[in-house]
């Protein structure tokens, strides 16, 4: 009785201190995070990116995270709270500096489609070279029911719809093919669709569509915000709106990850033969698993449109969707943690370091030859499932 | 619309046909042996046009004008680099990733034609904008009607069929094309017997590209113009033809690659909606084929591919 005492109260110092752990670990990223956006000078963004680097090699290699480790798990929600926090702080101390708060939205809503191609391809095992194709789908169908007047929330909700029941003309072809195969079916689908947009008069051939700001009842979105004389920059509305959209994408994809229908993802994935031993139904998972991540491609892409305000088909071509799938292996294939630092990498270094802006392309590509070749499993491997905090070692 | 334009359409459909066969057939090739997909293939050919115009420009300032002579430089020139390129590719890029899960190859040789693709857009000189490409092929032409029967295409289309040829002879006929097929069919029997497996799969993918070099010479002197983003478009499009013909069989391969340019030609010519929409129209009947007959219609005996 009494060990039981001394350990339960042992278990509460751990985590006790465990959450302090928490907490300053966040602070710091998130201080990183806004240094990185707000500078514009060259030695500043190469010196954060030398700091990152190094905590990078350095943390994991700490004998003490193994139990920062366990403290993450065992405060997921406060550390996921903490976190969306943290980036709201940093979108609200560049209040008044509107291009990085547009990386910063920019960062967030390709997260979006990241997480759906990380449920598709991370879990499922569907390869998906065409979340490009179902980002501008939730773009056009945003911007089409933007100018019929739809209500802007009902025209996003439309753009994720939408993308889905796109995605589902592949869902035959998905489920009949495999591997090589089933790659090729997205492929041709992407360039079709780049195509289609580009021949196509009713929505703006090349020249692409303009829409409005959202204004979500009554919530304009394009309007600066005024709070006790100080004018913020109306990004701040979009970083508000994509960060809860990043988080509720975020909190999804490990809901279903801890889910049976997430082990019956990765059964699918590891063996489909077995998967159906044991009585999963292959075409539902792999059919489910589509259309989620489509779903969340056409969302992210109707926000991500009317932030913009323009958008043209060079936007959603085959060498976006290949921007999305670098995200995704970068970071860590099935690992939606991941996709953070990747997407930082992919978005915003380009664009701090104007003198690689015209060789990014060249860039990706390299950097994802060399992490296939020499780290597969990316930035932030995934993990086993820990069903309770601690028990994996 | 009268017999002599429908014989042109069928003509340069068959032009088409006969690059995307080429194409085709290198994937084909690849897919034989390793059982993997390279998709930088399409950007193979365009540097290999590049590197022919490279080498007609060499040419050039050499003061050797001789078309006839220049044409057989340009071709030898950008089938021995591509040849050089396929078999660096297969040792540093494809054979390294063996055991590794059939994305992470399908990824890598994406980002090796995009890497291909932004090398030629950022250090060849003026990459970004379409290169003209020289005409060295004598341009006589006869007139039949509506039909003009130009001497160079006919030539381009001989070499085409001419140069599959000779792979199929060479994996049909010889000993290191029946090393390619005992590697195809069983890689650990092939080893057993004593077959270089690394060589077999290194000169394999040097023949495949090889051929795709000079499907890109063939491409540039037909259109007389090279682009550094052509490469995308023809790598999927022999691929599809790849696939749709039925994977690891070279007839399937060539038969995929006229189909495909067939269907581009309808979508352009019969199509009630403007000729733009013919890649749509080609791509939609890709899908419906694949879904159709996942293993391709002339399908490798006792496969499981899908």
């Amino acid at each position: 009785m009494r060990r039981v005492a001394a350990t339960d109260r042992r278990a509460r110092s751990v985590s006790a201190s465990g959450l302090v752990a928490v907490v300053v670990g966040i602070a710091a990223c998130g201080a990183w995070l806004w240094a990185f956006l707000a500078t514009d000078r060259v030695w500043l963004v190469a010196a954060l990116l030398v700091v990152a680097a190094i905590a990078f090699v350095l943390v994991p290699r700490v004998d003490a995270v193994g139990a920062y480790r366990d403290a993450f798990a065992r405060h997921r929600r406060v550390a996921v709270a903490l976190s969306a926090l943290a980036v709201l702080g940093v979108g609200v101390a560049l209040y008044d500096q509107p291009y990085p708060l547009l990386m910063l939205c920019t960062v967030l809503l390709f997260i979006v489609p990241c997480i759906g191609l990380t449920i598709q391809t991370g879990y499922a095992g569907i390869v998906n070279f065409a979340g490009a194709a179902f980002f501008g789908t939730g773009a056009y169908t945003a911007a089409v029911l933007a100018s019929r007047h739809v209500p802007h929330l009902a025209g996003i909700v439309a753009g994720g719809v939408v993308a889905a029941l796109v995605g589902s003309l592949l869902i035959l072809p998905m489920l009949r093919t495999r591997g090589y195969y089933a790659a090729l079916v997205t492929i041709a689908f992407g360039i079709l669709f780049s195509t289609f947009l580009e021949v196509n008069n009713a929505l703006g051939g090349p020249q692409g569509l303009k829409l409005p700001g959202i204004d979500l009842v009554g919530w304009k979105f394009n309007r600066d915000v005024a709070v006790g004389g100080e004018r913020a920059s109306f990004y701040v509305n979009y970083v508000v709106l994509s960060l809860a959209l990043a988080l509720a994408a975020f909190v999804f994809a490990r809901r279903v990850e801890r889910s049976w229908v997430g082990l019956a993802f990765d059964a699918v994935r590891l063996d489909e033969t077995a998967a159906a031993a044991f009585g999963i139904d292959i075409a539902r998972a792999k059919i489910l698993a589509f259309t989620l991540g489509n779903f969340l491609c056409g969302i992210a892409g109707a926000v991500y449109s009317m932030m913009q305000g323009f958008i043209a088909p060079n936007n959603f071509t085959f060498g976006e969707s290949l921007i999305l799938v670098s995200i995704v292996i970068l970071g860590g294939l099935g690992n939606p943690l991941g996709l953070v630092p990747a997407a930082l990498v992919i978005v915003v270094v380009p664009q701090k370091l104007q003198f690689i802006q015209e060789y990014r392309f060249l860039l990706y590509g390299v950097l994802v030859i060399l992490v296939v070749l020499f780290r597969p499993e990316g930035l932030l491997p995934r993990r086993a499932r820990e069903y309770f905090a601690g028990t994996l070692r | 619309m009268d017999a002599g334009v429908l014989a042109q359409y069928a003509f340069n459909g068959l032009m088409l046909g006969v690059i995307y066969a080429m194409v085709a057939v290198g994937f084909t090739l690849f897919f034989g042996v390793l059982d993997v997909i390279q998709f930088g293939h399409g950007d193979v050919v365009m540097a290999g046009a590049f590197v022919g115009l490279a080498t007609y420009l060499g040419l050039g300032a050499l003061g050797i004008a001789v078309p006839a002579f220049a044409v057989i430089v340009v071709a030898c020139a950008a089938g021995f680099t591509m040849a050089l390129a396929g078999a660096f590719i297969a040792r540093y890029l494809v054979l390294p990733l063996r055991t590794a899960p059939a994305f992470n190859t399908l990824l890598v040789t994406l980002m090796l034609g995009s890497v291909l693709r932004e090398l030629v857009r950022l250090f060849y000189p003026n990459g970004s904008n379409p290169q003209p490409f020289p005409r060295l092929l004598p341009a006589a032409a006869i007139n039949l009607g509506n039909f003009t029967l130009r001497l160079d295409s006919t030539i381009l289309l001989v070499t085409g069929l001419v140069t599959i040829f000779v792979v199929n002879l060479i994996v049909r006929r010889t000993r290191l094309g029946l090393a390619i097929r005992a590697v195809a069919q069983d890689s650990e029997t092939a080893r057993v017997v004593g077959i270089d497996f690394e060589r077999v799969v290194l000169v394999t993918f040097a023949i495949g590209s090889a051929l795709a070099g000079i499907a890109g010479i063939v491409y540039g002197l037909y259109y007389n113009e090279v682009n550094f983003d052509i490469g995308l478009l023809l790598g999927v499009i022999g691929f599809s033809a790849a696939v749709v013909g039925g994977l690891g069989s070279i007839y399937g391969a060539i038969l995929g690659g006229f189909l495909f340019a067939a269907l581009q030609t309808i979508g352009s010519v019969a199509l009630p909606v403007s000729s733009a929409y013919n890649n749509v129209f080609a791509f939609a009947i890709v899908i419906m084929l694949i879904t159709w007959k996942p293993t391709g219609l002339i399908a490798e005996p006792a496969s499981e591919r899908v």
